[in-house]
């Protein structure tokens, strides 16, 4: 009981200083949407209704990916260099409690970020036979993975600026090689492999199945896959936390 | 389990690379005392403070904290611990109260009864008026104060403070002193670091001097001014000139070396104890009435220069780079 006061208290607290102040929000809508206007203007010489159904898994999932690493990788940097996360370190509640308490803060922001993008598309097309339950769940595991990543940076990063500079690192190659710009089979060969290494291959084809009934995978192997990516990079962000952080 | 220490610390060290920050030091704190580390920067307090509180793991050594073992099993020792960094730590968005909860709830506290102890400490802290403002804007004492609030929130057993007037006005300070043996009274054990020989010799009832990653003494006020002090000083201040009396008294009092130190002082040096009255009928029978007589004692600070080898002058150094605290 003890343990779970304090971890809704740490996702509490992160929510309401971090996720809910105006500057974020702002960023969580416009972010999204500013992705959704590129995409309509980037194809808008022949682009009809239906291309906006077709662009919405890559949408959504590069809201995750941005909302949840840029916001994690921010506010534990920033509070590591303000010496409060000390505080988090120095509560009697197990590592992973903490760490679990400060991932779900960005979970959320990235499901928020995550359904801009569907909101927006409702005004213009009939988003009726999407299998909203497995989109919940793709978006839910991709927001997990990516907020994970995030948390990977943060505890390689000293400063703000360094997360961030880390955070492009990771985010822009995973962006063209997950397959939602080209298809993985029209990438050069040897990246091919690189392409089922990362977390948000799996994430998009399983949102791409369950939008627009298209994928290369079976959505039980992705699933899979996402909680196995999900499990070890807990594991090794508890790891790398013990050993860079407990001195 | 109820022992008289409630921390055993052995042989601990701590190695960063080739550079060792604790060489294997070994202390005990009893339980309900308030006991004191003092060094100069970079002696190793924070360090040993931090292995002590889990934020830095040992290169050797153990810590037994309350019969728990606090390296092998550090959030159940942590569990009873209060922990008071040398650095304000708390959320600059929140306000003076929200921190408090906050840091509550990491120990379980349920709201009502967070929220209850959150009121009464900031009312005990005089910070009940600033308690909704946002802690950025606190002054840098009230900061302090507030931190401490905190790390007291959830009444904890044993509470670490790492350098806890560093840098604040001097009423602040003479309030948290105020406020740690109040803590002391009510049966909490209290372990500061400090560079204030004035700190240490005011609250602690034990004290360790720590140089260079070692602890070169141990013990309480008196018996730290003991193991340097030989032999016993006396201070007559009379209302006549005692210069011509020194010789005499020196031939008297055989056993005693006569200093005189201005026309109204005279001091005696004896290695063994200096009965007063034979001294006062003496001077009472030259027709010089006494108005005091001192016993004259090394002060923690030479104990501290004589042990560590350290420079007055560097402490005093330190002390006005920590700012005013005193």
């Amino acid at each position: 009981m003890k343990t779970w006061i304090a971890f809704g208290s740490i996702l509490k607290k992160d929510v309401q200083n971090y996720y809910l102040k105006p500057p974020n929000i702002s960023w969580g809508i416009i972010f999204p949407l500013s992705w959704t206007l590129m995409q309509m203007i980037r194809s808008s010489g022949g682009m009809n209704l239906s291309d906006i159904r077709q662009m919405l898994p890559g949408l959504m999932a590069m809201s995750v990916l941005f909302g949840t690493t840029s916001m994690l990788a921010v506010t534990i940097t920033f509070e590591r260099k303000g010496r409060s996360f000390d505080r988090l370190l120095l509560a009697p509640i197990p590592l992973s409690t903490m760490v679990a308490a400060k991932v779900s803060g960005a979970i959320l922001f990235g499901l928020f970020n995550a359904f801009v993008p569907v909101i927006f598309a409702a005004f213009f097309v009939d988003l009726a036979g999407i299998n909203w339950g497995a989109v919940l769940l793709a978006v839910f595991l991709i927001a997990v993975t990516s907020t994970l990543l995030g948390l990977m940076i943060a505890v390689s990063a000293k400063e703000v600026f360094e997360a961030q500079t880390f955070s492009n690192f990771f985010r822009f190659p995973m962006l063209f090689l997950c397959g939602l710009f080209l298809p993985i089979s029209s990438l050069p060969i040897f990246l091919r492999p690189l392409s089922y290494l990362l977390p948000l291959t799996y994430g998009t084809d399983l949102l791409s199945g369950s939008i627009l009934g298209v994928s290369i995978l079976s959505p039980v192997l992705c699933i899979l896959v996402l909680f196995a990516f999900t499990a070890a990079l807990f594991v090794f962000c508890q790891y790398n936390i013990r050993k860079k952080w407990i001195l | 389990m109820n022992t008289p220490d409630i921390v055993t610390v052995t042989n601990l060290s701590k190695h960063y690379g080739d550079f060792t920050a604790v060489n294997g030091i070994s202390f005990s704190i009893r339980r309900g005392e308030i006991f004191g580390f003092l060094g100069p920067n970079g002696a190793g307090k924070t360090t040993t403070i931090n292995m002590m509180i889990g934020l830095a793991r040992p290169s050797g050594g153990s810590i037994l904290i309350d019969g728990i073992d606090a390296v092998k099993n550090v959030k159940k020792a942590q569990s009873i611990m209060g922990i008071v960094p040398d650095e304000s730590n708390l959320y600059d968005e929140m306000d003076g109260f929200d921190n408090l909860c906050f840091c509550g709830s990491l120990y379980g506290m349920r709201k009502a009864l967070r929220e209850t102890r959150a009121k009464e400490l900031l009312e005990q802290f005089g910070l009940t008026q600033a308690g909704k403002r946002p802690f950025k804007a606190y002054s840098k004492g009230m900061r302090r104060k507030l931190t401490i609030a905190a790390g007291i929130i959830h009444k904890p057993e044993m509470l670490f403070l790492d350098e806890p007037t560093t840098g604040i006005d001097v009423e602040s300070a003479r309030q948290i002193r105020q406020l740690l043996l109040k803590l002391k009274q009510e049966g909490t054990t209290v372990f500061i670091t400090t560079h204030y020989i004035e700190d240490a010799e005011r609250i602690c009832d034990r004290i360790s001097f720590i140089a260079g990653g070692g602890i070169v003494a141990s013990g309480t006020v008196s018996e730290l001014m003991d193991s340097v002090s030989h032999g016993h000083s006396i201070r007559f201040t009379a209302d006549a000139n005692l210069k011509p009396l020194a010789g005499e008294l020196q031939a008297r009092f055989g056993g005693c070396t006569v200093k005189a130190e201005s026309d109204h002082a005279i001091t005696l040096f004896s290695e063994k104890r200096i009965a007063l009255s034979p001294v006062l009928q003496y001077l009472d029978g030259q027709g010089i009435s006494v108005f005091e007589a001192t016993e004259l004692r090394p002060s923690l600070e030479d104990v501290f220069v004589k042990v560590t080898g350290i420079e007055a002058a560097k402490l005093k150094k330190e002390k006005e780079k920590g700012g005013a605290g005193r």
